[in-house]
């Protein structure tokens, strides 16, 4: 009977896709308390940043007289021959739009600087951004896979360093960093920063002028401004990746609640058509056996 | 006025305390103590301890480098890393420094190069630094021995 088969049928495609909702819904759990996690350690990290830039601020007002691209090699504005671009995005997805508005930023930097200079480069952390520009075939000057979901500032700190290098070095004479920037749990911002040369923020220029207090300096403040810029890119690159993980985490709640709406919707719409088959086939077999029945007693 | 003090890593907050009437700082060209009214500084710090008076209590702080900040009574400590005294991990400290010991005396086959030589003696300068701080909890000023975690 032909009715009996489809009602098998959307039988089994509710079983099946309210199990996808189960699956989901869990994922949609996970990331929340994930997303809780990383959002805090991105507000924890916060105060140290702050007061850095403060006392940066502060360091360079007195170390020269507005012009500090001479005093660090950090500071030093070169002709951008070779940009390097560091993108930050998940290893995973299921995230929604979220990794390919981050590898659409970043694929714009790159067509927006590579008529300008000689060589662009990539350098990576999270498999997605990854498989994105190798595919594209873009060049690959680092791969920092497998971060982790929270990772601390340890886990970063190669990052930092190898720029920090490769910019020193003059291999490299200018780098960015984009990371998906946690405004709220609903609003992930793709984001590009200059990481280096080290560009001072204009409220951070303004707040030095301001500052006239006789400071004590130990060692010397180039001596200090030579320990802490480092530090400062690290700090920066940290920053970044805690960002980009809380952003992850709640573009996966968002995706997965939506698609865990989207089952149930499914879910009630098939359990509709169920109702409907089974009926039919019922009615159908009612007719059969009264037709049956008439046509014995009309013998 | 007591100072007021602020202890931040990049992971987190270490440390708020007000009122603080003296502080032992290891600054990078040596012991500095800190009284309020304290000119304005910036050095950077060395490993070591950082002790904390608070009237006639104190507490110890492992610091391993950073920076401090001393401005209108507010001093504030970028440090690359820091513990008070009941996070220090005993077991762990005692761990790495006889781990560095070993390495410094050469009974460590990895050892090449004069950049490991100063990685061990960074590592055994921080452990020793946590091993004086956590033994502050036996019979330091700090007066409540606290619980291991």
């Amino acid at each position: 009977m032909a009715g009996g088969g489809q009602v098998r049928g959307i039988r089994d495609r509710i079983r099946s896709v309210s199990s996808t909702a189960k699956v989901t819904r869990a994922m949609e759990l996970v990331a929340a308390s994930k997303m809780r996690r990383a959002q805090d350690r991105a507000v924890q990290a916060r105060p140290y940043a702050e007061t850095m830039r403060t006392v940066l601020a502060q360091l360079a007002a007195v170390t020269s007289g507005g012009d500090t691209s001479t005093l660090h090699p950090l500071l030093q504005t070169r002709e951008p021959k070779h940009v390097t671009y560091v993108h930050i995005t998940a290893d995973r997805g299921l995230a929604g739009g979220l990794n390919s508005n981050m590898n659409r930023a970043g694929a714009s930097l790159i067509l927006e600087h590579q008529p300008k200079v000689d060589r662009i480069s990539v350098i990576t952390a999270g498999r997605k951004g990854r498989d994105f520009f190798r595919r594209s075939g873009m060049e690959l000057l680092a791969d920092f896979p497998e971060l982790g979901d929270f990772p601390n500032f340890e886990d970063v700190r190669p990052i930092a360093r190898l720029i920090i290098d490769e910019f020193t070095s003059g291999r490299v004479d200018q780098v960015f960093i984009g990371f998906q920037r946690f405004v709220n749990a609903a609003v992930q911002r793709p984001t590009i920063r200059q990481l280096l040369p080290i560009v001072a923020p204009a409220d951070v220029l303004a707040g030095a002028g301001a500052s006239n207090t006789d400071f004590i300096f130990e060692p010397s403040p180039e001596e200090l401004l030579a320990t802490l810029l480092p530090r400062f890119v690290e700090m920066q690159v940290y920053e970044a990746v805690l960002e980009a993980r809380a952003s992850e985490q709640s573009a996966r709640m968002v995706a997965m609640r939506q698609a865990t709406d989207a089952a149930k919707e499914m879910v009630s719409d098939l359990t509709l058509a169920y109702n409907k088959a089974r009926q039919d086939s019922i009615t159908g077999e009612l007719l059969d056996i009264v037709g049956g029945t008439a046509a014995v007693e009309n013998k | 006025m007591p100072l007021k003090l602020t202890i931040v890593t990049a992971q987190r907050t270490v440390l708020e305390q007000d009122g603080v009437t003296k502080l032992v700082v290891p600054a990078a060209e040596g012991q500095i103590t800190i009284l309020p009214s304290h000119a304005a500084l910036m050095s950077s710090l060395a490993i070591g301890e950082m002790v904390v008076f608070t009237g006639s209590a104190s507490e110890s702080i492992a610091i391993h480098g950073g920076f401090i900040q001393v401005a209108n009574d507010e001093v504030s400590v970028l440090a690359d890393a820091a513990e008070t005294v009941d996070q220090i991990d005993l077991d762990r400290a005692e761990a790495a420094r006889s781990r560095a010991q070993a390495r410094l005396q050469g009974r460590d086959v990895d050892l090449v190069g004069g950049m490991d030589v100063l990685r061990a003696q960074f590592a055994l300068q921080r452990s020793l630094t946590r091993l004086r701080v956590a033994r502050r909890r036996a019979g330091g000023a700090t007066g409540v021995p606290s619980s291991r975690p």
